[in-house]
């Protein structure tokens, strides 16, 4: 861990920062960019996690899938509007080695829809592995174990 | 229209324009009283409730909590390997206490006083039976003639299936295959026919809508089209799909078949859907989403949804197959529990294919996520006005199966059922 030096360090921070900025921000198309196209995103139910059984919400095998669901999002599912925001604590680095880093970090997503108060809307952890390539640093994979396992109603956006 | 003259916006109970189904009152869905009748007439007598696969609890002392309507109950396999069903609550001060969501153990405590119960339900052990020795007299205790045998949990009646348990509060309750139906078994045994299954795991997500129009999603063949852009343009559901719509001689359970890529030659999309949102030009950036391999099992059709009244439905959408576990929660929400399966002699790449088709599905699918939505809109609806009614009308105001799907049927077929049982 040692070998993880502090401007390393700073552009991770600096990556989990960007990433909630921008899946908050109403911009879908931001998303699919911050993961490589040979990537993995998966949004599991810790219960599943633990018990090792392998379904997932969500689970997608390419940024392609990424931008397919951002158009899902804007032109297929009807939903009833609302906000979301990130809060997510700083990365816990598990392991590095040149040009990749194994990190997970908490988060909590509040959700507020236009008529009604904000409420807690999904509370997890990212386990995460980012590598470095010519345009910064991207998630080769992001796994969002969920604590929230009852899901209020459906989500929409990406968390 | 609303009825001009109204006599009150908050009727005491559903008010029904004639001896029709085809217009429910939004009073069916918006009143606590009713849905306790409902709990009662549905959930704890004389129907088979859905509380899981025998999968999830495959070997000798594993056990699952899940409900049968409100209640609280326990799956659990015995030492023995029989299966059982009993409720979870303490039979000394009724405590609901296995808290625990599933596992593998001998027997239950109740924590409270430590009463102890085997796997079945029969009572073992009372702490302080025989009372308390001390100065050689016996204090407390209890009563001589109390019989642990009369005192265990309480016990449902079991039946399984292809691999499904169900259970039920009534032990008078008609046999499965009877309450089933002729014509809804086949459609039950074409998914479940006995093969060893693989479980994949669960979605769980809380609707704020009332618990029947979760049936009624899964009765209306006229919204997939509509509402999931993403069913119509992929040919997975489409108006002119070949397909069936069967019930029970009852009403009540239904199942909804259809074949994929067997509309006539010609027709296009656009006219069969006859909505602007439809998106002729879209194409999947990852077409691994849509990676349909057909299986022996299907005899043909590509889809078959099942609806087993109160308490679950059965889906086949291509390759992705699961339950899907009504749990209500009063008359305004209802808890919606998917569990995700295979087959044991499924490939690496058939399972893979499984869990790719469920990002389809569940509370955060390209197709089923709005399902939610739109059940708790509808709900919002009724409750500013339970005076009014719904319009369930395509296709005319009778009950019958079709052999097309341009039709609500179905659900004037359930609440053809629902008059019957409510109002006797």
């Amino acid at each position: 861990m040692s070998d993880l030096d502090f401007a390393t360090f700073q552009a991770l921070v600096r990556l989990y920062a960007d990433y909630a900025a921008a899946v908050d921000s109403g911009d879908w198309d931001l998303w699919p960019e911050f993961f490589v196209d040979d990537c993995t995103y998966r949004l599991v139910p810790r219960e599943n996690h633990e018990r090792n059984l392998p379904l997932a919400t969500l689970a997608f095998e390419s940024k392609a899938m990424l931008k397919d669901r951002v158009y899902g999002i804007r032109e297929t599912l009807f939903h009833d509007p609302y906000y979301q925001r990130h809060v997510v604590g700083p990365p816990l680095v598990i392991g590095c080695a040149p040009g990749r880093i194994e990190s997970e970090s908490n988060y909590a997503v509040f959700r507020t829809k236009l008529d009604g108060a904000t409420t807690v809307f999904n509370v997890g952890r990212t386990i995460d592995v980012v590598v470095d390539t010519p345009a910064g640093w991207k998630f080769k994979s992001r796994t969002l174990v969920y604590d929230s396992e009852m899901i209020p109603n459906s989500i929409i956006y990406p968390l | 229209m609303d009825r001009s003259t109204i006599d009150t916006v908050f009727p005491a109970l559903p008010v029904w324009e004639g001896e029709g189904t085809s217009r429910v009152p939004f009073a069916a869905y918006t009143s606590e009283e009713l849905h306790r009748r409902e709990l009662e007439r549905f959930f704890y007598r004389r129907h088979w409730c859905y509380v899981g696969l025998e999968i999830e609890i495959a070997k000798p002392g594993d056990f699952k909590r899940t409900v049968v309507g409100e209640r609280s109950v326990i799956l659990t396999r015995a030492l023995d390997g029989t299966i059982h069903v009993v409720e979870n609550v303490c039979a000394h001060r009724g405590m609901s206490f296995c808290r625990a969501r599933s596992g593998n153990r001998k027997d239950f405590t109740c924590p409270y006083h430590q009463w102890n119960y085997s796997l079945k339900g029969d009572l073992q052990g009372v702490p302080f039976r025989r009372g308390v020795k001390q100065d050689g007299k016996v204090h407390g205790g209890m009563p001589a003639d109390f019989d642990p045998s009369t005192n265990g949990l309480n016990k449902l009646k079991v039946a399984t299936r292809g691999g499904v348990v169900f259970a039920s509060f009534d032990h008078d309750v008609e046999p499965l295959e009877q309450f089933l139906g002729p014509a809804i078994v086949p459609w039950f045994d074409r998914l479940f026919d006995g093969r060893a299954l693989k479980l994949l795991g669960y979605n769980r997500q809380r609707i704020p809508g009332n618990w029947k129009l979760m049936q009624e999603n899964i009765k209306d063949p006229y919204h997939p089209g509509l509402l999931h852009t993403w069913f119509v343009t992929f040919g997975l559901w489409r108006a002119d799909n070949r397909s069936r719509l069967v019930m029970d001689e009852r009403f009540r359970h239904a199942a909804m078949i259809s074949t994929r890529g067997s509309s006539a030659a010609g027709s296009d999309a656009k006219q069969v859907t006859q909505v602007a949102s439809f998106k002729q030009d879209m194409k999947l950036e990852d077409p691994r989403f849509l990676d349909i391999v057909a299986e022996p099992w299907w005899h043909g059709p590509t889809a078959v949804m099942t609806t087993i009244f109160p308490s679950v439905i059965l889906q086949q959408q291509v390759n992705s197959v699961s339950t899907r576990h009504i749990q209500p929660d009063g008359h305004g929400a209802f808890d919606f529990v998917w569990t995700h399966f295979g087959f044991a002699d499924d490939s690496d790449e058939m399972t893979q294919r499984r869990l790719r088709q469920a990002n389809l599905f569940g509370p955060a699918g390209f197709v089923s996520a709005d399902d939610g939505e739109v059940i708790e809109l509808s709900q919002q609806g009724f409750e500013q006005k339970p005076f009014h009614r719904t319009l369930a009308e395509l296709g005319g105001t009778d009950v019958a199966d079709t052999e097309h799907m341009v039709t609500e049927t179905l659900i004037r077929g359930m609440y053809r059922y629902w008059r019957e049982v409510m109002e006797a």
